[in-house]
């Protein structure tokens, strides 16, 4: 679950990690009541889940609240990627006198935390990577012993940050590690961290990505859940809890399973088709689940044909079969249907969609067959 | 042979007492593994369905002399359990509970590899593990999977597992183990540790791998099978067409910063001597080229 710039920054806060002030707003009126209190200089920054705002016109200074009226008229409804603004933050403009780099993420193939620190901040980490990856200080820590100041602190000094930001450095990043762990992210990245000429340290930008299963032991998370950016049939399936990730075909694509999901969506491009969507409806399968997921498919414009790819393994052919029967009694589905049940009672599956079998309906033996059939028909 | 369980594996359950864990520990039973016990504080002294409940891990071994455990307590309790059957000396911790967070699973895998290095912790959110005819520890249904040998499974996904498994039953090739090893970020077993395992196990002549994409487990594996393994490995990598940045149902399967792709992973595996199929039943195809040009 990934967090807006400001929500990053009110979590941050929450651990005690120094974030300028600043305030969320949704209207012109309210950016220029925000800025006088805050006071001048202020920045307003675009709220959208991707990067480049800078670029697409989405950061701009003010010196005034005639300034803070045009930017912040011409952030909101801004359309960058493909994402909307519809809020900015507001907040007090920061001397800089570095730019630099910090985060902590989970380094999978170490099985360890990495975090990341570089004097070269401000811009994409992965280029400094590329470019000069020396820059870039890297310490690995066990999750049982965590982040000692003492390690901290050589860490930062590998880093070759500037001198008077040792102190300030040290303080943000063991906070930041307590953010990582006991807030439940799987990202945690400042950049830029900076240097004011003043001498202290300070987060300017927050990108958090916090891990959904970890919802239940922390109060409040809905709140970011409700500023996830999904489209609506993204929304519909998240609503009803299932798996799904919409994608740009024609072909709708149900399987049990996510790696089977997957692994359907692949065969439909490889014989020449592109899917709508990924969705995993698990491993139950009953007539409830397969009914929400033909609805969500089925409301998708774009879906010209449906193949329902279903494994049987404990959840038995016949029995997914009879779901799916029943969930066609109860949704008007107007895409045709392929249909391939391997596995456990396949056989017995078969033989009850055959008794349902049309134009509309069809069933395949073979995920490729059937994969083939669902292509064709979605031309 | 089999490798990490087998008809004398005695299985333990934290969470026989719940719905899933008494659907399917008992369906483990009827398939002929041994399920001596079920561990619930709160149960402690009752059955289920004959098999007796004891309060902690610790009790129910020294009772029953179980040596696995089977966790499918819900997820916040995962990280306690799983510590609880390392300290009690299961020498492997199946963990069939999905939605486990990531900050659990990074402390109790670092944890046990440290302070219990003779446990195994196999998962989190994984079918399990099924040494066909012998012993099978999760969710796998027992009947698609073939006994005897020579095929070894290690996969990251569960129905495709499945897939695998009955297509090879269709064959009528047979599985000496087959080991999901989950789709979490930290799974507790790698495909190094099973195909190390696989290589050392006399019974098994091939093995088949099932990968996703996200992480680098899969180029790991490759460079493992090119430099450690004797026998023929065929691979499929589910994934191939997934957009980047988007998670797809697994919490690890994601492809981020132009890591992870399934190209990349199919080219290391090619590279170190692979058949990888571009579909499930293509890398099934391939296996059975393997075993029947092994003559058997």
């Amino acid at each position: 679950m990934d967090l807006l710039e400001y929500q990053g920054k009110q979590f941050f806060a929450g651990f005690g990690i120094p974030v300028s002030p600043g305030e969320a707003v949704t209207t012109v009126d309210d950016a220029v009541a925000a800025a006088e209190r805050i006071g001048y200089p202020v920045v307003i920054k675009a709220q959208v889940h991707v990067g480049g705002r800078g670029k697409a016109g989405g950061v701009k200074l003010a010196a005034n609240a005639d300034e803070v009226r045009e930017h912040a008229g011409n952030i909101l409804g801004l359309d960058i990627k493909g994402h909307v603004v519809k809020t900015i933050w507001v907040e007090f403009a920061s001397d800089i006198a570095e730019e630099y780099y910090a985060s902590f993420t989970l380094d999978r193939a170490a099985k360890k935390h990495l975090g990341m620190l570089s004097a070269q901040g401000g811009v994409e980490i992965e280029a400094v990577a590329e470019t000069d990856p020396d820059a870039i200080a890297k310490i690995w820590i066990d999750p049982v012993d965590g982040l000692s100041e003492e390690a901290c602190r050589a860490w930062v000094s590998a880093a070759k940050l500037n001198p008077d930001a040792t102190e300030g450095a040290v303080d943000i990043l063991l906070k930041l590690y307590r953010a990582y762990v006991d807030g439940d992210a799987d990202l945690c990245e400042i950049n830029p961290l900076i240097l004011k000429p003043t001498g202290e340290v300070h987060a300017l930008d927050a990108k958090v990505t916090l891990d959904g299963n970890a919802e239940f032991r922390h109060e409040g998370w809905d709140v970011y859940d409700a500023t996830q950016v999904r489209d609506e049939r993204e929304q519909a399936a998240h609503d009803k809890g299932l798996q799904y990730v919409g994608l740009d075909g024609s072909v709708g694509v149900i399987a049990n399973g996510a790696g089977l999901a997957m692994s359907t969506v692949d065969i439909v491009n490889q014989v020449g088709g592109s899917p709508a969507n990924f969705l995993d409806i698990g491993g139950g399968a009953n007539a409830e689940v397969m009914a929400g997921a033909l609805e969500v498919i089925n409301n998708d414009p774009n879906v010209k044909s449906i193949f329902i790819n279903i494994f049987g393994g404990i959840t038995k052919g016949d029995e997914v079969a009879n779901g799916i029967v029943t969930a066609l009694g109860r949704v008007q589905i107007d895409a045709p249907i392929v249909i391939r049940i391997d596995g456990t009672n396949a056989a017995e599956g078969r033989a009850i969609l055959a008794d349902h079998e049309s134009e509309k309906l069809q069933s395949k033996p073979t995920m490729i067959e059937a994969a083939k059939t669902a292509v064709e028909l979605a031309k | 042979m089999a490798i990490f369980v087998d008809e004398n594996t005695k299985v333990l359950y934290q969470g026989l007492t719940g719905s899933q864990g008494r659907f399917y520990g008992l369906r483990n039973r009827d398939y002929g593994t041994q399920v001596v016990a079920g561990v619930n504080p709160k149960k402690a002294g009752t059955d289920v369905d004959g098999i007796p409940v004891y309060a902690t891990v610790a009790e129910a071994k020294e009772a029953t002399g179980a040596t696995v455990s089977c966790v499918f307590i819900p997820a916040p309790g995962v990280k306690a359990a799983v510590l609880e059957a390392a300290e009690a000396g299961m020498e492997l911790v199946v963990v069939i509970t999905e939605g486990v967070p990531a900050q659990d699973e990074a402390y109790f895998f670092n944890k046990v590899k440290r302070d219990y290095p003779n446990t195994r912790i196999l998962g989190p959110n994984c079918p399990g593990i099924i040494s066909p005819g012998k012993a099978n520890i999760g969710i796998t249904a027992g009947e698609i999977a073939k006994a005897g040998g020579p095929v070894g499974i290690v996969s990251r996904s569960g129905t495709l597992t499945y897939q695998a498994l009955y297509e090879l039953k269709l064959q009528d090739i047979g599985v000496t183990t087959c080991v999901g090893i989950g789709g979490d970020p930290v799974p507790g077993t790698s495909f190094i540790d099973c195909l190390e395992a696989f290589e050392a196990d006399p019974e098994t002549k091939a093995v088949m791998l099932i990968g996703e994409i996200g992480g680098s487990a899969e180029e790991e594996a490759a460079e493992f099978i090119k430099n450690k393994m004797t026998k023929p490995v065929s691979a499929y990598i589910a994934g191939v067409t997934a957009p980047p940045g988007k998670k797809m149902g697994h919490a690890g399967a994601i492809v981020s910063g132009g890591k992870g792709t399934a190209a990349a992973k199919m080219e290391a595996l090619e590279a170190a001597g692979v058949k990888v199929g571009q579909n499930p039943t293509e890398a099934g195809e391939l296996m059975v080229e393997i075993v029947r040009s092994l003559g058997l």
